[in-house]
């Protein structure tokens, strides 16, 4: 039975989970949940993710939500049939990919979608204009999380070690759009985190699950 | 050699790492970086942790940084003694993780609000943000109000079985209880009030909070 990802194909968390599942070839079925009617906090939404957040996650009669924890079980799960992202056969390579994985989730996460919230959100969804200040602060602190990216990434070929890991992809959903928008220099103008963003982007998986994205303007 | 946990003892990441070593019954050294004096955003600091927070810890030659990451590799790596902190399936494991998540993105953010604001700066004698505090306050009693429900479900958040789940949430929960006054927030869910009351009377914290009160470099087991 294909696992089954409820969340609108364009959320940056689903499409986390999206790429894992498609990293690791598996079956899976997209049950759209519209936010402009209010699904996300309907009954049988908040019964799957309790938050009323998306994406939630249904495997036979598991049911789980929170993008990373779903990810780390795909990743598992079908781990014969992909790429070894998460590392677990060695205790501190896998240790490694923890401490990127929570980076990203505190540190660069926070940064980067409140510019995503302010450039791309608020004007198409909420006919809002961008708050310049917010925008600017957070491209500042967003260059400063790069800073250590960029240092790190002259040391070592990815964020974990010189693999591939499920810490370097979970950071794809936001940089994509952020890297078709303005601040795109943010990314150019640090030789070590470009190419590492190149490497990433140019992954199949990574082509097809944004094919349908709007990236912000 | 024995694992060296870098931080100030009071501050909440540290403690989460100190408590799941005593958990496990790992001997370690504590080593002052002393937030207050602003060490940890010093050059000499930063070179080990290129975001200046705390903790930091060296097992060996081993280095790792974010208090989560580290938790993951002590319970991984002391498996086979003391409680299961993991969860004994892969659906277990992926609860485990699912609370982890809410811990880290949506209750602790929420707490440190709190905290920041009607404990840490009043006591350097400077104005916290009340209204900031109010509306961190209204958002947890909701995350709270999901807490009950799942935990009228299963004793512990990820299921029956106190995992790094619900570990990560004590430091936090205890500033925001004994520093905050906000024990009341509990009292009309009475599911999350016995969790609380539960797992912050293991013995492995209660060590821990007189390892810390005692001002001791050296925990031994």
């Amino acid at each position: 039975m294909a696992v089954k990802v409820y969340g609108p194909a364009i959320s940056t968390a689903t499409v986390r989970v999206l790429l894992c599942l498609e990293e690791m070839g598996a079956q899976y079925e997209l049950v759209p949940i519209d936010y402009s009617t209010g699904e996300h906090k309907s009954p049988p939404h908040l019964a799957r993710n309790p938050f009323g957040q998306v994406p939630a996650f249904e495997d036979g009669d598991l049911m789980l939500f929170e993008s990373r924890a779903i990810s780390r079980y795909v990743l598992r799960k079908y781990k014969s049939s992909g790429p070894d992202l998460l590392r677990e056969g060695s205790l501190e390579e896998s240790a490694m990919v923890d401490l990127w994985l929570e980076v990203e989730a505190q540190q660069y996460d926070k940064a980067i979608s409140a510019i995503y919230i302010e450039i791309a959100i608020k004007p198409v969804y909420f006919g809002g204009v961008p708050d310049e200040k917010v925008v600017a602060e957070s491209v500042e602190k967003l260059g400063k999380v790069l800073d250590v990216y960029e240092a790190r990434l002259s040391k070592s070929k990815y964020l974990a070690g010189d693999f591939l890991s499920f810490a370097d992809l979970s950071h794809i959903p936001y940089t994509h759009h952020i890297v078709a928008s303005p601040h795109a220099s943010l990314f150019e103008s640090r030789p070590h985190v470009k190419a590492w963003w190149e490497s990433l982007a140019s992954r199949p998986a990574y082509k097809k699950v944004t094919a349908g994205t709007p990236t912000s303007k | 050699m024995a694992v060296k946990v870098y931080g100030k003892p009071q501050a909440v990441c540290p403690q989460r790492v100190m408590h799941c070593l005593v958990e496990k019954g790992v001997p370690f050294e504590f080593v002052l970086v002393d937030i207050d004096t602003m060490e940890h955003k010093r050059p000499e600091y930063m070179e080990k942790h290129p975001f200046g927070q705390v903790p930091f810890i060296a097992d060996g030659d081993f280095e790792l940084f974010e208090s989560r990451a580290i938790v993951r590799y002590f319970a991984s790596k002391y498996a086979d003694r003391g409680p299961n902190l993991l969860g004994r399936t892969a659906e277990e494991r992926a609860k485990v993780e699912q609370w982890l998540d809410v811990e880290a993105i949506t209750y602790s953010p929420c707490a440190f609000s709190i905290v920041f604001n009607l404990f840490l700066l009043p006591i350097r004698g400077l104005p916290g943000n009340k209204g900031e505090a109010v509306a961190s306050m209204e958002k947890l009693d909701k995350i709270l109000e999901v807490y009950e429900k799942q935990l009228a479900r299963t004793k512990y958040l990820a299921g029956d079985e106190f995992t790094l789940a619900d570990l990560t949430h004590i430091p936090v929960t205890r500033y925001l209880v004994e520093h905050c006054g906000l024990a009341y927030l509990l009292d009309d869910k009475p599911h999350a009030k016995a969790w609380w009351e539960d797992v912050s009377s293991r013995p492995a914290w209660k060590k821990l909070m007189s390892f810390v009160a005692s001002g001791a470099s050296f925990y031994a087991p």
